[in-house]
């Protein structure tokens, strides 16, 4: 009974020396419906403790918990992602714990007949090549409340006097899926989980169907590790390590947890089936609750909700409605717009791929798309601290602009006011092109008198002009950009110029 | 025939939050023996009939996924033995089964 000694960790080339990796990942995802899975409380991160709460979330006597059909819908189009086969029936089950952050003691989800099953998911690893992970279901589930561990020296639930629950978040839609065990992946498993866990939350992302933040806890991933000796089928036993809350943690608690396990295992001691924490700080892991085992939860069918059974037809519908995989897309993208990868990686981590692929489909050049939502657009973004995709403009708003400065109704100059315009809700580019009185003065009798104006304000410089020095011109244009408050187009500012110098102006 | 233990019953007072004093231990381990065995005719019936969980013919009962009013947050906390800082309080967490 060693296993809550933290043994020296081994690197995973050493461990691999000795033992086969089995891994085995459990990712929760939170749908982002607008209401919870079985009542109409808001589904929302971030709101007042115990505001979003009802009877039926707080499991309050003689309610009854209703399914919500959007969620069904997003459980199946991630079945459907992930090549999993769809149950023609399936039903819930109460998983019964005494735990408080569920207040019914017991959280609704899906035993034997979970609703997608058998499939599989490409991951794309670094070095380009494929790995196969298989799933073994996704089922609909409820998440659990909310504890603040209170009167520990860190927050932590050790050494804690009491607990604090907030259950806004007890009910929202949750879809657990579960890999089938990862084998000889060898040396590769840390990246490989971290690989599989990232490709899931782009495909998820790509669906709609979740924010998938893992900082925000919308997307968590448990990991599963065991080791059995090299060259043996019999697998170890496993621990399943909690709090895994970013892709780089992922891999690094498999990391440690593949490290630990030789120590344990190599000094003749033996692993304990348990739940362990990660720490994010020290990136190694401490003995959580032992795990109760899969009895002790005595499932058994939910009585208040009736199955479900999509229908084919249905299943079928939302198939055909899949997206693209993003990785393909991104590919895809790539090829037609003639992007670096240092480029393309630029788009995806600014957050507005998708933003210019829409401004493009709406017409606009790919090299204007991506320039306005690369710089300007990032930039209104991070000044009013949310993502460019929240901004108060359509991707159809910038593709108008766009077309705007082309057909020369307005300069790059006029055009970042009318975006400012769009975005503070004056209406659509055209309103604020109206509204402000933002168009190019492209009447070149009214720019002809002004540029006069301006050469009979400034003689000398209209002498030098005369004389052949035409860098002078540059004073003149000021000035008439000046006059027409920047709505002129320099260039043709420039040329006028010149043309009334020569005519003698 | 089944064989319910007095370390089962304990197992399942344990899971339940039950407290069940020794003498409880046996009665309990022999009636639920008894409710074991009824129960168990349920295997006499062929394996390919299908499993009844419930047995209203109903399927696909959902609803809108649209907000409705949730409780305040006073009221939500009303029946609580103790609240805090807006939240629910209850006793420390681990430590009873450790």
């Amino acid at each position: 009974m060693t296993s809550t000694v933290d043994a020296a960790p081994y690197t995973v080339e050493e461990v691999c020396e000795r033992f086969d990796p089995v891994m085995g990942l459990e990712v929760h995802v939170e749908l982002n419906t607008a209401t919870k899975m079985f009542c109409g409380c808001r589904n929302e991160f971030g709101a007042e403790p115990n505001t979003n709460v009802c009877p039926v979330c707080l499991g309050l006597p003689g309610s009854l918990p209703r399914v919500n059909a959007r969620a069904v819908e997003g459980a199946v189009k991630i079945g459907l992602a992930l090549n999993c086969q769809v149950r023609e029936r399936s039903g819930f089950a109460r998983k019964n714990y005494f735990y408080p952050d569920m207040p019914k003691n017991f959280q609704i989800s899906q035993y034997d007949d979970p609703i997608v099953f058998d499939g599989y998911l490409d991951v794309p690893l670094d070095d380009g090549s494929t790995w196969r992970v298989e799933i073994e279901r996704a089922h609909m589930e409820e998440d659990t409340g909310k504890s603040l561990h209170m009167g520990g020296a860190t927050g932590r639930i050790h050494g804690a006097s009491y607990s604090l629950l907030d259950y806004n978040r007890a009910g929202v839609p949750l879809i657990e899926i579960v890999t089938k065990p990862i084998l000889g992946a060898g040396v590769r498993a840390p990246e490989i989980a971290r690989a599989y866990v990232s490709a899931l939350r782009d495909v998820i992302q790509g669906l709609g169907v979740s924010d998938v933040r893992m900082d925000q806890g919308s997307m968590r991933c448990d990991a599963n590790v065991s080791l059995m000796p090299t060259g043996t089928t019999e697998f170890g036993t496993r621990t399943e390590t909690k709090n895994v809350n970013s892709l780089r943690s992922v891999e690094r608690a498999v990391r440690y947890e593949m490290g630990r396990h030789a120590g344990v295992l190599l000094s003749g001691g033996s692993i304990t089936q348990e739940t362990r924490h990660f720490d994010e700080q020290s990136g190694t892991t401490s003995a959580g609750r032992p795990k109760e085992t899969f009895a002790d939860y005595r499932f058994f069918p939910e009585p208040d909700l009736v199955p479900i059974e999509p229908s084919a037809a249905w299943v079928e519908e939302l198939r055909a409605g899949l997206p693209e995989r993003p990785w393909e897309r991104r590919a895809r993208i790539q090829t037609e717009w003639g992007l670096s990868d240092e480029e393309l990686r630029d788009l995806v981590n600014a957050g507005v791929l998708d933003l210019v692929a829409d401004t493009v489909e709406a017409g606009a050049p790919a090299e204007s798309a991506r320039s306005w939502w690369v710089s300007y657009l990032t930039q209104q973004a991070n000044t009013a601290g949310v993502e460019p995709a929240d901004l108060a403009i359509t991707p159809a708003d910038v593709a108008r602009v766009i077309a705007l400065v082309a057909e020369g109704t307005l300069t790059n100059k006029l055009a970042r006011q009318v975006v400012d315009g769009v975005l503070a809700g004056e209406g659509t580019p055209d309103d604020v092109v109206a509204g402000r009185g933002l168009a190019v003065v492209s009447d070149d009798s009214a720019l002809t008198a002004a540029v006069d104006e301006a050469l009979a304000a400034q003689p000398a410089i209209a002498e030098k002009i005369r004389a052949g020095k035409t860098k002078a011109a540059g004073a003149i244009v000021g000035a008439v950009m000046k006059a027409t408050r920047g709505q002129a187009d320099a260039a043709r500012v420039q040329s006028l110029v010149l043309e009334r110098v020569a005519a003698g102006s | 025939m089944s064989d319910i233990t007095r370390s089962d019953v304990a197992h399942l007072a344990r899971l339940a939050r039950l407290a069940v004093t020794d003498d409880e231990l046996d009665v309990f381990s022999g009636q639920l023996d008894a409710i074991l065995d009824t129960v168990d005719r349920v295997s006499e019936i062929p394996d390919d009939v299908p499993p009844t969980s419930h047995v209203a013919p109903l399927t696909n009962v959902l609803r809108p996924d649209e907000p409705a009013p949730s409780l305040t947050r006073e009221a939500a906390l009303a029946g609580a033995p103790e609240a805090e800082e807006g939240r629910f309080r209850v006793p420390r967490i681990l430590g009873e089964s450790q």
